[in-house]
Order: C-alpha cells, then structure tokens, then sequence
C-alpha cells in the first residue's frame, strides 16, 4: 500500500518535473506572462489611486487605500484562480500541441496520477507566479495588509484552487470533444467566471441573470472571503459563509470532472480522437 | 530484394517460442465522419475483421499501402483506440480490462517523433522513464548508452530536440521505446522519411535489441525492402483486411515464389507503390 502510494507519487512527479523543465525553456514566454500579469495588477491599482481625480475628490485617504486593496486582492486572487484553470484546463491542448498526446495517455499511469501531477506543477507556477506580481506591486504602490488575517487567507486560497482544479480538469476535456475549437471553448467559460465572479466590483450590481452564474462560480466566495480576511482582518469562522460554498464546489466539482475527464478519454478512443493531430 | 533471405517457417517459430506475445481475434474499427464520403455512407471500416498473433521473441511486420489501416491497428494494440469488434490480448492480458498491465507490458514508435521539441533529448527520456518507473539514476546511463549505440553524440544530448534532424528525432524515439524495456515494441513506420544510413542503422539496432532483449516487435511498413529484411513473419493488410500471413517463404510458397513485391500483387492485385498513390485517408 505505503509502497504504491510512493511509485504513484513518483509518477505524478514526473509531470511537475517536465512542467518545470518546460517553464525553464520557454523561459521568455514565462517573463512575458509574469509582466503583464505585474503590469496589469499594476494598472488595477492606479485606477483606485487616481479615483478621487475619476470621481472629484470626493474619497480620503483612508477610503483610496482600502480601494487600491479592494482591487489588488480581486486581480491577484483571480490571476492565481486563472493560472490553475489555465494551465490544467490545457492539459489536453498543451500535449496535443506539442505532438506528445498519444504517448502520455500509452503511458501506464492511472489518469488520477497523471492529473495529480499536473495539479501539482499548476499549484508550484500559480504560488510563484502570484507571489512575484504581489512584490512587485507592492514597490509600485502602498499596500497595507496590516489588518490582514493570513490563515484565513490561506485557506481560501487553497479552498479556490481546489475548486477551480475540479472546474479545469471538466474544461480541459473540450479539446477532446472538439478537436478544432475546444480549447477556445475552455477560454469562454473562464472569461464568462471573471465577468461574474466580482473580481473587480460587488457580484450586486450585476443584472439578475448573470448574479445566477456568479452564485455558481467558486471564485465569487474566494474573492469575497479574500477581502474579508486581507482588509478586514475576518478570521476563520468569520470567513465561514464564504468559505464552505468554495469547499462545496470543490467537493463537487473534482470527482465529477474527473468523472468527465475519463468518460472524455474512452470517448476518444472510441472515435480516434486521441492523436497528436485533430 | 529476394524474401527467401530469412527462411524460417511457422512450425520452427512455434517450436522456438510458443508463448503468444499479442492476440487479435476478429478485430474491427470503423470510423465515422461529419459529411458524406465519396464511396457513399459517413463511417469507412478502417480494420476489418482482423486476427492474427504475434509469437514470443518474433519480429511481425504488417505490410500495407498508406490507408490499408496499419497505424489503425498498431493504435488499437497500444490502447489508444478501442476496437468495436473483437478482442486483444497482450501476452494474456486483455488491452479493455487490464488497460493498465497491458500498457506496462507495451511501447510504441509512431511514424512522427512525439517529444516536447524545446526539451532536449535526455530531458524528454528521462521523463519518459520516469512514467515507466525508471529512476534518472538508472535511466540517465542507459539513455547515453543507447544513444550512443545509434550514433548521437553525446554533446547533442543537452540540445532541444527541435534542433535535431528528423533522422536523429527518430533514433531518439527508439531509444525511448527501448528505454522502458517493453515485452512488445510497437513499431508504426520507424523508418518512414528517413535517409539511407539511419534507415539502416535503426533496422540493424531493432534488430540486434530484439536479438539481446527477448523483444517481440510488431513492425508496420510500406517498404518490401524493410519488411523482408526485418521480419520473421509478414502479415499483408489491404483496406483494413488481413489478405496473407506467413513466413516470407511461405508466402512465396504460397503465392508463386518470387518477390515479396510478387507476393503482395497477388494478394492485393494492385503493386504497393500504385496502391500507395490511389490510397485516400481514411482517418486511420
């Protein structure tokens, strides 16, 4: 048992392995995503610093400096929620790309290993990713996290990536579905989750139908239990009725898009869709 | 080329080695497409009704014009595709309900190198033999071993493999297959594009690797030369049926002697270049 449990995870390794050798040659691509996602959390938080010019000088201090927060704590959250759903909702589309597909699923690792893998090399880019455009921010503009509560944070944060794991490995199955347009598919449905999920504003002022999506969206609860625990200092129970939806949705949302991801796969074998080429 | 050149017969094979390594039993696959094909219907039968057996330590080549359904049925054995008919067994084991053994028991070298192209050839190999349960601590020594063995300097291991040529890509991708030590190699056109020299250099290693490692291998090809030069046993496959199977002599025997060329205008009525040029794709 101890020792299957060990071989599984030396196989799952091997995935993290690749995806770091893999950032390491395509470092330049790795320096232009980490800049913009810098340059864009950048531009966020000037946009709450040029507020009281935007709006007649009618904010303090005080007022602008939780707005700055309010706006970096959605950019960032959301660009590490989107790294994860990103990267392994790509899982299909990367390896088909690079022509490796076919050899990966001949490959005699159970598919929950071989995913577990790539959930670990998405966690290791998204942390560091994350934490890198958090830093450079912070030299940029003043933010205070003196009122934060880190372990809630934490726990929300890892409460969202597992979410957000199980809605990626359901999306990553598009490619297989849909050989020529599931990848732009994947892309849709994350863009339609940052519309709804309040990154930048409250989930209140969207219209009716669409603060239906935003009640589904796991990122709606992490974002918002964010800003509790990052401006407000809210600790566990208090970020509670923000943190057991995202648990809920992850409880759901991983065995069932695992469940979707193999059905995909016999799918797939089943009408050749399995190969390098679509 | 003359196929009398490796005169072994069935019952000398069977006497050597009787264990069956691959099992096909009445195995079909059709394939269907969103508009209508030109000989009428939306799906075209890709493999029809296809047994055959592959013996223990053999080397089996699956001779066919482009689109006769080789690649078809080389997926089917490697667990990439599930057949609609029949039944697989890979040294006992069925391909469906023991998916997991039997992938532990196969590799398989496609007609284009599968590798993370910026990755070079060590990275991709280790990787490789990481999924197999190979440690970078046995698996390193062994993947400049036979490399070396196939000509690639040891400099060019470090480099991305997209700086390679497609002749080097290839050895590498045989290197990868034998890496993991399969008790049946899958081989899709391993030669297919390549020069002259590394054409001969990778049969003379698949043969020598079979000849040191107790490898069965099931070798497609539309080349004569290559199946008669490597193969213990041809089986000719046309528009997705299996039409002969046999030693080359006795398929000579069976078919008039002569050529293997000879052999496959008998069996197809059409020579393999003319089959080659009228072949459509058939999405197999």
């Amino acid at each position: 048992m101890i020792a299957n449990v060990g071989a599984q995870l030396g196989l799952a390794y091997a995935f993290v392995e690749r995806e770091i050798a893999l950032s390491k040659r395509y470092w330049a691509w790795e320096i232009v995503w980490l800049v913009y996602g810098i340059v864009t959390s950048l531009s966020v938080a000037y946009i709450a610093l040029g507020a009281p010019a935007i709006t007649g000088g009618g904010l303090a201090q005080a007022d602008v400096s939780r707005f700055v927060l309010y706006l970096l704590v959605g950019t960032i959250t959301w660009r590490f929620l989107g790294l994860i759903f990103e990267q392994m909702g790509e899982t299909i589309a990367w390896e088909r790309w690079e022509g490796t597909i076919e050899y990966t699923f001949m490959a005699p690792v159970p598919r929950l290993t071989h995913l577990a893998g790539m959930c670990g090399a998405t966690l290791v880019r998204a942390l560091g990713f994350s934490v890198a455009i958090l830093a450079a921010v912070a030299l940029f503009v003043p933010v205070d996290l003196s009122h934060a509560n880190v372990a809630s944070a934490l726990a929300l944060l890892a409460t969202g990536a597992v979410a957000f794991i199980g809605l990626a490995i359901g999306s990553a199955v598009f490619p297989l579905l849909w050989t020529e347009k599931g990848l732009q598919m994947a892309y849709i449905v994350q863009a339609v989750v940052l519309l709804v999920s309040g990154v930048y504003y409250e989930t209140t002022i969207l219209p009716a139908w669409m603060q239906v999506l935003s009640f589904i969206s796991p990122a709606t609860y992490v974002i918002r239990g964010m800003r509790a625990a990052l401006l407000d200092g809210a600790d566990l129970a208090a970020v509670w009725p923000n943190l057991w939806p995202a648990l809920l949705v992850g409880a759901v949302s991983i065995p069932l898009g695992l469940r979707i991801f193999l059905w995909a796969e016999r799918h797939a074998k089943r009408t050749g869709r399995l190969k390098r080429s679509g | 080329m003359a196929i009398q050149a490796r005169d072994v017969t069935q019952s000398e094979l069977k006497m050597k080695e009787p264990t069956v390594a691959l099992a096909a039993t009445g195995v079909r696959k059709d394939f269907r497409s969103a508009r209508v094909l030109p000989g009428g219907g939306s799906s075209v039968r890709a493999v029809d009704d296809v047994s055959l057996e592959v013996w223990r330590g053999e080397i089996y080549g699956l001779l066919g014009a482009n689109g006769s359904g080789k690649s078809t049925l080389i997926r089917l054995f490697s667990t990439l595709l599930t057949p609609d008919a029949g039944q697989v067994r890979v040294f006992g084991r069925d391909i469906g309900r023991d998916e997991l053994a039997v992938k532990r028991m196969i590799n398989r070298v496609s007609v284009e190198a599968s590798f993370f192209k910026k990755l070079s050839a060590m990275e991709n190999l280790v990787y490789a033999g990481r999924l197999y349960g190979v440690p970078p601590e046995i698996s390193r020594p062994k993947i400049r071993s036979i490399l070396g063995r196939l000509g690639i300097a040891q400099a060019r291991l470090n480099e991305p493999l997209e700086k390679l040529s497609r002749g080097m890509q290839q050895k590498v991708a045989i290197a990868r297959a034998f890496l993991t030590a399969p008790m049946l190699l899958l081989l899709d056109e391993p030669t297919t594009g390549l020069d002259i020299r590394s054409k001969r250099e990778v049969q003379t290693f698949v043969r020598d690797l079979r000849d040191e490692h107790d490898a069965t291998i099931l070798l497609t090809t539309h080349d004569l030369d290559e199946a008669a030069r490597l193969a213990d046993r041809i089986g000719i496959l046309h528009q997705g049926r299996l039409v002969a199977e046999g030693t080359p002599a006795e398929l000579a025997a069976r078919h008039g002697g002569g050529t293997l060329e000879d052999v496959f205008m008998t069996a197809t009525g059409r020579r393999l270049d003319e089959a080659d040029d009228t072949s459509g794709e058939t999405g197999a």
